[in-house]
């Protein structure tokens, strides 16, 4: 059956339902707390982002719950009017997995970073990944500990200098995202905190994407690491220095347009456009391309302060492929058994296989 | 020789041999066929931690315990009177535990060279042979032979024939006992529905065993132990995992709640796992997490969405749900957590029981973090506490602790299970919509019994923020203020306290209220503690015995309770742990009487340092 009509079904069975949804603006899904991050937070830019997009996701603001762990983004929960859990270090990721398994009517959000989810949480994280369950992960990057003022993170360069590395760092840092494709993310995407409308979009292709979905989003921390990807996210240097991935085009960037990524093979090349090379010889972005993702996710470079990196960095869906949702299966398991296995008897339970009798 | 009919009021027999002898399912059986035969009855599973540890080896060693008889049977036994051993091993590890004068049924077979070296038996020694078991009366068996000529034109593998040896044993004890093999025959039908040579090769090796002791007149007397004068009703056997598998299921359907299990493999625990998965049906959801604190959180996220959060553990994986049990204590939403404790600390001996997880339970989190425990006292008994743990949890808004272990975990008695409908319903307290948008809803608001209401997404107008950061009373929002956290510690500690009111009233479980001497006691030691306070009124002794099942908070009359008696005596599995919380919240004097060997107490040792206790002067 064309999709299409599936969807044309969809809308006349839920008619009411969706006739009846509550029309938001962004206003209503901001709480009444007082946001208490410091002034020029990168997190004020994702609280927004992620503000304007929830009127756009078809869920009533009852429906909607905001989970997350420990640190300054895990603060998100309170600014935002709908259901939310500020709970406990790292472990966002297996209290929303039984939510959601139990409750997979519900609009479901992860909001973490990257010393909850890559260092303390990093188990979770990866199971989340693996099981696929459908909810909504932003992690937010910004490669420091901001709340205890400081410390480097699972993702801090090494050689990096802060309060528990006066030496410099000697710790290899994750890849956020060629950790996601390893544990077989089925939703792997990046953003960043300078391109609003951007990430806005990646969040609503979070939203829309059935599965775990990964969104990593740099975010700069002013405080203990103001800069860290200034290279990516200034205006000046990101058109280099980044590229913007789009579904079914070529790999295209610089401030002219004028490069291109071709593949010899399984090997990346940079290529100028022109009398040599075409869009025509370029690669052509592939989001359900798992190789190709993960050829995407190493263009992972961290340059010495003023350098260039050679691949540039990139930001938008590397990878977004359909495969069995774990909390749907939970679900369809109780089914099965409540319509096959007889009623759920409890005397008969309660009697068990064997009896006896005392008079 | 003629054999005599004997009529006994009560047997312990003890199954043992390799791990892969099958001796669990050997006792399980004969367990099953004597429930049915309505005697009353005790088990003590124990076997090794590995699985299968080196064939042959005492470290390999496992056996299944089993008393029962015409009177209440509330112990597996001190000692018993059988020992069936399949191999040298099992003899070498087991023999201490058989009484003087008491049947020695051996495996020869199990007693060959190979077998004797592997049990480091020294050259040239074997038990059977060298008069060290004059003072018992030993009946040599050639299982192997004996199973090879009731199979062999069968046509099986050397391997399935042997698998069949404990059928023998056991066809040959229901003949010694008295007991019908239909059961077992039906059992194993069933069993190996799909393999009918194999469930022949079992049934026949099963009758060969109970005809061997027939006609080959090695036992001097036949015994009958009679039906148990039990109180009248239909009942069944039960293990206490399943009898806390089955107090949570009918839980869930008595609060018309759905119940979510989220659980991390661990003994001796997992059974709890297991059974849960089987009953979907009933609208259990059941989560094998990644590790033991995905296991708790995944509770209280399903817990958040208006599920009964659900985790279970043994004392390791408790240390490492501590932080998020703080969670739910401050969130103050339900969740029951199953601890069948072993022993410890650390690893411990994993398959080995001990009481020692109560201190954890009391105060093993960060912060003033009060919560509920209870207890249950025996296997059957798991499943009303485990019921009670449910409502407490769901009517109060509080995480409740729930403190079984190994020894009532996997051994079983029987239980005169209740009808679903005589079931108390549990009440749940749902906040219900609002449109009213004037007003802030407010999430921590609480009723006269200090408990809030239940307020899960889904519900419009009540959309709100929890968090582990100390709250506002009633708004919840994120507070720092000195006096708030003042007064939300107290309102924590209050609503745990006025669960006092909601439980039953302490009862004394023999004897009577006021007096010399009672014996205070929580958890699986509930049978030893009956059995020798009834022994020493027997003696004519004034010893009562109150078991604690409501530990936190306590029943509201114990205190008083346990002022009547000039001694309060305290038996435990474990260093002093009761004792110290009854001394510290009653200030009350109390002699400990504790013991950390992995095993319950023995009813003669129990007695013994009763006895001393009794005489020792009161610290």
């Amino acid at each position: 059956m064309p999709i299409e009509t599936l969807i044309d079904e969809f809308i006349a069975e839920h008619k009411a339902d969706l006739d009846n949804l509550p029309g938001y603006s962004a206003k209503e899904f901001s709480s009444d707390q007082d946001v208490r991050w410091c002034p020029g937070c990168g997190d004020y830019t994702i609280l927004k982002q992620v503000q304007n997009a929830m009127p756009d996701l078809g869920y009533a603001k009852k429906d909607i719950v905001f989970i997350s762990g420990i640190g300054c983004s895990s603060r998100f929960p309170y600014y935002m009017d709908t259901f939310g859990m500020h709970s406990i270090h790292g472990r966002a990721p297996a209290i929303a997995t039984g939510l959601k398994v139990s409750r997979p009517d519900l609009s479901v959000w992860i909001i973490t970073g990257d010393g909850d989810s890559l260092s303390i949480g990093a188990n979770h994280f990866v199971q989340l990944l693996r099981r696929n369950v459908n909810v909504n992960l932003l992690l937010f990057n910004n490669e420091i500990y901001g709340l205890t003022k400081g410390q480097y993170s699972p993702t801090t360069p090494v050689g990096a200098k802060f309060k528990s590395t006066p030496y410099g760092s000697i710790d290899h840092p994750f890849n956020p995202l060629a950790l996601s494709l390893g544990a077989d993310g089925s939703f792997v995407a990046r953003a960043m905190d300078r391109d609003p409308k951007h990430l806005k979009e990646m969040i609503l292709r979070s939203h829309q994407h059935q599965g775990a979905s990964m969104l990593e989003i740099y975010q700069n921390c002013i405080v203990f690491n103001d800069g860290a990807f200034e290279l990516f996210t200034d205006k000046k240097s990101r058109p280099t220095e980044a590229i913007y991935l789009e579904q079914g085009q070529p790999l295209i960037f610089g401030k002219e347009k004028d490069r291109g990524i071709r593949l010899d093979g399984l090997q990346p090349e940079i290529v100028e456009l022109g009398d040599d090379f075409s869009k025509d010889d370029l690669w052509i972005h592939d989001e359900k391309d798992h190789t190709k993702a993960h050829l995407l996710s190493r263009f992972f470079e961290h340059p010495p302060k003023g350098q260039s990196v050679t691949f540039p960095r990139p930001f938008g869906v590397l990878y977004a492929a359909d495969r069995p949702r774990y909390d749907e299966d939970v679900v369809n398991q109780v089914e099965y058994a409540k319509a096959n296995h007889g009623e759920a008897d409890l005397d008969a339970l309660l009697e068990g296989p064997e009896t006896w009798v005392v008079k | 020789m003629s054999i005599k009919d004997q009529i006994q009021e009560e047997v312990t027999i003890r199954f043992a041999g390799d791990s892969g002898d099958g001796m669990q399912l050997t006792g399980s059986l004969f367990t099953n066929t004597t429930a049915l035969l309505g005697n009353d009855l005790r088990t003590l599973p124990e076997f090794p931690a590995e699985i299968r540890a080196p064939a042959g080896t005492v470290p390999g060693v496992s056996s299944f315990q089993l008393k029962f008889g015409s009177n209440e049977v509330l112990t597996p036994g001190d000692e018993c009177d059988v020992l069936v051993v399949m191999n040298s091993a099992a003899l070498k590890a087991n023999l201490s535990l058989l009484k003087k004068g008491g049947i020695v049924i051996a495996n020869t077979s199990g007693f060959d060279k190979k077998n004797l070296s592997l049990a480091k038996y020294p050259a040239g020694v074997n038990p059977l042979e060298d008069g060290s078991l004059t003072e018992y009366e030993l009946i040599e068996v050639d299982v192997t032979k004996l199973v090879k000529e009731a199979i062999s034109d069968m046509g099986l593998s050397y391997k399935d024939e042997e698998r069949t040896k404990n059928m023998f044993v056991l066809g040959l004890l229901y003949w010694m006992y008295n007991r019908p093999m239909e059961s077992t025959i039906s059992f194993l039908e069933t069993k190996f529905g799909n393999k009918p040579e194999i469930a022949e090769a079992n049934v026949r090796v099963l009758k060969a065993g109970y005809f061997y002791g027939e006609t080959a007149e090695i036992f001097s007397s036949r015994i009958t132990v009679k039906q148990a004068d039990l109180k009248p009703g239909t009942y069944r056997n039960i293990t206490g995992n399943d009898a806390t598998v089955l107090g949570l299921v009918a839980a869930a359907r008595k609060s018309n709640m759905p119940l979510f299990f989220g659980s991390y493999p661990i003994t001796p625990a997992s059974d709890i796992l297991h059974g849960l998965s089987m009953h979907k049906k009933f609208g259990i959801t059941t989560f094998q997490a990644e590790d033991e604190i995905a296991a708790v959180s995944s509770s209280i996220g399903a817990s958040f969405g208006g599920s009964i959060g659900v985790t279970s553990s043994s004392g390791p994986g408790i240390a490492l749900k501590g932080e998020a049990i703080g969670l739910a204590v401050m969130l103050e939403l339900p969740l029951v957590v199953i601890n069948v404790q072993r022993a410890g600390p650390s690893t411990g001996m994993p398959t080995k029981t001990e009481q020692a997880d109560l201190l954890q339970a009391m105060y093993g989190r960060n912060g003033e973090s009060p919560l509920v425990i209870v207890a249950p006292s025996s296997p059957a008994d798991c499943f009303e506490m485990a019921f009670e743990a449910v409502r407490i949890s769901l009517e109060h808004m509080i995480p409740v602790m729930y403190l079984s272990d190994g020894y009532i975990a996997n051994g079983s008695e029987p239980w005169n299970f209740p009808k679903a409908d005589e079931l108390k319903d549990i009440k749940v307290r749902l906040e219900g919509p609002r449109k009213d948008t004037e007003s802030q809803f407010l999430p921590y608001i609480r009723d006269e019994r200090g408990v809030r209401r239940w307020a899960i997404p889904g519900t419009e107008g009540i959309e709100h923020r929890v968090g582990g950061l100390e709250k506002e009373d009633e708004t919840g929002n994120v507070s720092y203020d000195p006096d708030n956290h003042q007064k939300m510690t107290n309102l924590r500690k209050e609503k745990r306290d006025r669960v006092a009111d909601f439980i039953p009233l302490q009862e004394v479980d023999q004897g009577k209220e006021g007096g010399e001497i009672v014996l205070v006691g929580w958890g699986g030691t509930y049978g030893s503690l009956r059995t020798v306070t009834h022994q020493l009124r027997k003696e004519g002794m004034d010893v009562s015995h109150i078991h604690v099942k409501y530990i936190s908070p306590f029943p509201k009359n114990l205190k008083e309770l346990l002022e009547g008696y000039d001694q309060v005596i305290v038996p435990e599995i474990n260093d002093g742990q009761l004792v110290r919380l009854l001394r510290s919240e009653y200030m009350l004097k109390a002699t400990p009487i504790n013991k950390v060997k992995g095993r319950p107490f023995g009813v003669q040792e129990l007695k013994a340092e009763v006895k001393k206790a009794i005489k020792t002067p009161v610290s």
